[in-house]
């Protein structure tokens, strides 16, 4: 039954052309793909280059794709191979070699290559660009032999690759034609500031100086400029620029400005011939930075796959420089014209600069020197064409005053011997001797070295204010955290991300933010995994190696490595019928207790790990999801169907809502309750949203949590009708999703983004209630019962589930 | 596949295991964790975690090189089977190696007990 498939022949085997194959990976299988690359190696992240020049990376750390991948997917790559021309007659790509490959569509990713000078004595030995792994290696190699070096061009690359060469212990000038350094990124203010620091890392520059010739015989020994002064140097890097590598093109007669011309689908002027990245020219523009070919690559994907899509519109980018100690950062429009307003704060101390343009009130720009704690933040504002307000201008600029000086110095009572961490028996002394005597700043670092905090979390605050009392002042210079010790970036900072870049799998995110550890450890995984679920709730695909075990299996392991079962019973109803079916297959399977749980269902402890798929399909339920950061139950009151005292039907509104909400991720487990009246039977203040039926509709409560650290749920609003109920449920759930940190309950996310913020979000701003339903009622659309999915998958359910066994034949 | 001193047994091909998803072998009644990394390569342990509570390892989440185990949370590196700090302790790791499509593991010293 299997049709033939369609051929799709990618040129360039770099970022553009392979984030843009993996994304096409996710939507359809139609393809056979092969992928040409000039390059001899799989596809590595040209953005860290500089961190190989500069000896914090290798090469094996920067390569995103390794040839397992292309195998796996059955992709044909042909490395070392140059595609010559495309032959639109025949339907053939033609490699410099001779080499044919027919093609339905072929996507061109040939990206750009440095410019080079036209000036005499550019082709002599020791001339080099800084683009690729072999321009690197030259410059690795150069620095062993020769002292001087000139960098031409102070922008972004050449910055780059001048800190390399002094790294690797060179003398190095960078000559600019221009006054300002990176005038394509920055304004004269943070420019001066670049050049000041620069030059205290040492770095020597000449500016305002036009080069002219290179001198020297077969190698290079010099630079002459236009005023005829002289500059020794044994060796020139060029990064003046880039210039879109539209050979292929050209030699196959499709359309080239500047880039190969594609119109908003990225479809260039040949049929069916595609072109991405940098070697692109979108309406007038070329891109050289890397997240405007990951936007560009989505929609390419989507619409190559058949897939409606929004045509691409064009990229707001943002740059950043990366050499370390040096932080600089712009955004959007950065030059200060007539028509903005400037709003700048410059401090000569600190070494900081800060300058945010807006235009009729709206932030189009910003430009940041020294601290860029806040570009993420401003990157996204910018996106999306935010109004500046008083509130934001606080956040951002700050006020010069703040409450919350109030923090509890009630750990300065505490007794060297009282226990701190009650699950892994850590005492306020050890914490204490471990800050003073192995002078650590952050809870991570106290992590690592005692076990405290690991487990539960729940002493975390507690933690974090003996750092503060015996830190004293120090404790607020201690250095930011991110979500885990494999990186300093925020939660916020990291979705912020993933959404301006398109990142789409847990990989690209550790590769592209700079993870520490390349492949996360078991805090980020599943938090990353969860972030791109939510964002992208249609093509993410779940990665179920990113998992914890009890997601993963779909089930919840207990200490001896069997697992339990619960079943679905929508509102803690069951019937006669589905009892005695757990209580056969629970004798069947030798299950070793049966539970009734603290949620009105029924829990099979003891199921071993091969027996699991078995118990499932003969049990014939929907998975409970007693496993997941999810909807576990909905906790119901007898209600008005049999209660005398029941207004509601709470039994009937909770299987109501169960069976609407289930089977969604959510940052953390979910839980809810229904009550038929206010005696509140079914506990609702102590659930993530508890509801209560009085006389003439509903109470909704929020943030209730009888767990670790035990809270009442607050009164969100009370709603009249059930529509307006379930409304307000779905509306905050999404808005829980959409701005809670993974494994955060209800209860911190209710505290932390406080109550009023998602009373305005959900209730009264019925615009937005609308846009939160429409997002979750999608994300609905695309869930499935786990149980019966892992049934069908025969192939998956061995692998997962099933034991190889080896007897002793031998 | 007598050797001096240790005995191979074959355990399916490469791809019988999921990338990053440890899958238990059974070998004259012993259990065995076997974890394949996203670079490739094989690696085998017991599947009983060096915890004091003992409990499997097999379920864990692999990174890179490390296991993280999947009841405590410990941090194994693969390579050596050492615990990572603040814990100690060292997993049972055994000898593996990829030949003829085949994943073979040393577990002869666990035959001389069965």
């Amino acid at each position: 039954m299997e049709t033939a498939k369609e051929k799709l022949v990618v040129i360039g085997n770099g970022m553009a052309g392979i984030s843009t194959v993996e994304q096409i990976l996710k939507l359809t299988t139609k393809f056979d793909i092969t992928v040409f690359g000039s390059e001899p190696h799989p596809n590595y992240n040209r953005i860290m280059l500089s961190y190989v020049l500069e000896g914090s990376k290798t090469l094996d750390d920067i390569v995103l794709n390794d040839l397992n991948w292309y195998k796996d997917n059955g992709i044909t790559l042909h490395t070392g191979t140059t595609v010559a021309k495309i032959d639109e007659s025949r339907k053939e790509v033609v490699a410099a070699d001779g080499l044919r490959v027919p093609y339905d569509k072929v996507l061109i990713a040939t990206g750009s290559n440095s410019f080079i000078l036209p000036i005499p004595g550019a082709d002599k030995e020791g001339v080099v660009g800084f683009r690729d792994i072999a321009d690197c290696n030259q410059m690795l190699e150069a620095a062993k032999t020769y002292r001087t070096a000139a960098v031409i061009g102070g922008g972004l690359l050449g910055l780059e690759a001048a800190k390399g060469l002094v790294q690797l212990g060179m003398d190095v000038t960078v000559v600019h034609l221009m006054e300002d350094l990176m005038e394509r990124q920055l304004d004269h203010q943070a420019a001066s500031m670049l050049k000041a620091e620069l030059e205290r890392q040492g770095i020597k520059f000449k500016m305002g100086a036009q080069t002219v010739e290179l001198l020297g015989d077969k190698r290079v020994s010099g630079l002459r400029f236009a005023d005829d002064t002289v500059l020794d140097a044994e060796f020139v890097v060029m990064a003046v620029g880039i210039k879109p590598n539209v050979a292929v093109a050209k030699e196959s007669g499709i359309e080239v400005g500047r880039g190969i011309v594609v119109n908003d689908y990225l479809q260039t002027s040949m049929e069916n011939v595609y072109s991405v990245g940098e070697c692109t020219e979108h309406r007038g523009v070329c891109y050289g930075l890397v997240a405007p070919l990951f936007e560009q690559g989505m929609v390419l994907a989507k619409h190559i796959s058949g897939i409606d899509t929004a045509p691409y519109e064009g990229s707001v980018v943002s740059t950043k420089l990366k050499i370390s100690g040096v932080d600089v950062f712009s955004t959007g429009e950065f030059i200060d014209g007539p028509e903005h307003t400037v709003i700048a704060n410059k401090d000569d101390w600190k070494r900081t600069y800060k300058k945010i343009l807006l235009k009729d009130g709206v932030m189009v720009g910003a430009v940041l020197f020294g601290d860029i704690t806040d570009s993420a933040e401003l990157q996204k504002l910018i996106k999306q064409k935010t109004v500046m307000t008083d509130e934001l201008y606080a956040s951002l600029m700050g006020t010069g005053c703040c409450g919350g000086g109030k923090k509890s110095t009630s750990v300065e009572n505490m007794a060297d011997e009282e226990i701190v961490c009650g699950c892994n028996g850590v005492t306020k002394g050890t914490i204490v001797d471990v800050i003073t005597n192995q002078g650590l700043t952050t809870v991570d670092e106290i992590k690592a070295c005692t076990g405290a905090t690991r487990s539960c979390g729940g002493c975390k605050p507690v933690v974090e204010q003996i750092l503060q009392y015996v830190l004293g002042d120090g404790f607020k210079t201690a250095a930011k955290q991110g979500i885990c010790g494999c990186t300093t970036l925020s939660r916020d900072e990291i979705v912020a991300e993933i959404k301006a870049k398109g990142l789409q799998t847990t990989k690209e995110v550790m590769n592209v933010l700079g993870w520490s550890q390349p492949e996360g450890c078991s805090k980020c995984r599943p938090a990353i995994n969860y972030y791109l679920g939510m964002l992208h709730p249609d093509t993410h695909e779940d990665e179920k190696e990113s998992r914890f075990v009890n997601e993963r299996m779909s089930a919840n392991i207990q200490k001896d490595g069997t697992y339990t079962v619960v079943p679905r019973m929508y509102g803690g109803v069951t019937t006669p019928e589905e009892l005695k079916k757990i209580a056969d297959i629970s004798l069947k399977y030798d299950v070793k207790v049966v539970k009734v749980t603290g949620g009105q269902r029924l829990d099979l402890i003891g199921v071993k790990k091969e027996d699991l798929p078995k118990v499932w399909e003969e049990l014939d339920m929907p998975s409970g999801y007693a496993y997941a950061k999810s909807l576990r139950t909905v906790k119901t009151c007898v209600g008005s169907q049999f209660c005398r005292f029941g207004t509601q039907d709470s039994m009937g509104m909770g299987a109501t809502l169960e069976r609407k909400f289930e089977r969604l991720d959510f940052p953390a487990k979910f839980k809810m309750a229904v009550n038929g009246c206010p005696r509140n039977c079914a506990e609702s203040c102590t659930k993530d949203i508890g509801i209560v039926g009085n006389d003439g509709g509903w109470e909704i409560f929020v943030g209730g949590n009888g767990g670790i650290k035990a809270r009442l749920a607050d009164s969100l609003c009370k709603v009249k009708t059930d529509e307006e109920l379930i409304e307000i449920v779905g509306a905050v759930m999404q808005y829980y999703r959409e701005t809670g940190n993974y494994l955060e309950r209800t209860s911190e996310w209710v505290e932390r983004i406080g109550l009023d913020q998602i009373k305005a979000a959900v209730v009264d701003d019925t615009e937005n209630r609308k846009a939160l339903l429409e997002r979750i009622e999608f994300a609905l659309e695309q869930v499935e019962d786990p149980w019966k999915k892992l049934l069908n998958d025969e192939d998956k359910r061995d692998k997962l589930f099933g034991r190889l066994e080896m007897s002793s034949q031998l | 596949m007598k050797n001096d001193h240790m005995e191979f047994y074959p355990v399916g091909a490469p791809d019988e295991y999921l990338t990053q998803i440890g899958r238990v072998v059974e070998i004259g009644g012993r259990q065995i964790a076997v974890f394949r990394l996203s670079d490739g390569r094989i690696f085998a342990a017991l599947n009983q975690s060096p915890h004091p509570k003992g409990g499997p390892l097999a379920e864990g989440i692999v990174s890179g090189h490390y296991l993280y185990d999947p009841l405590y949370d410990w941090k194994i590196d693969l390579t050596t089977g050492l615990v990572q700090a603040p814990d100690t302790g060292r997993a049972h790791m055994l000898p593996v190696k990829v030949e003829d499509g085949q994943v073979w593991i040393g577990a002869g010293e666990l035959q001389t007990t069965a």
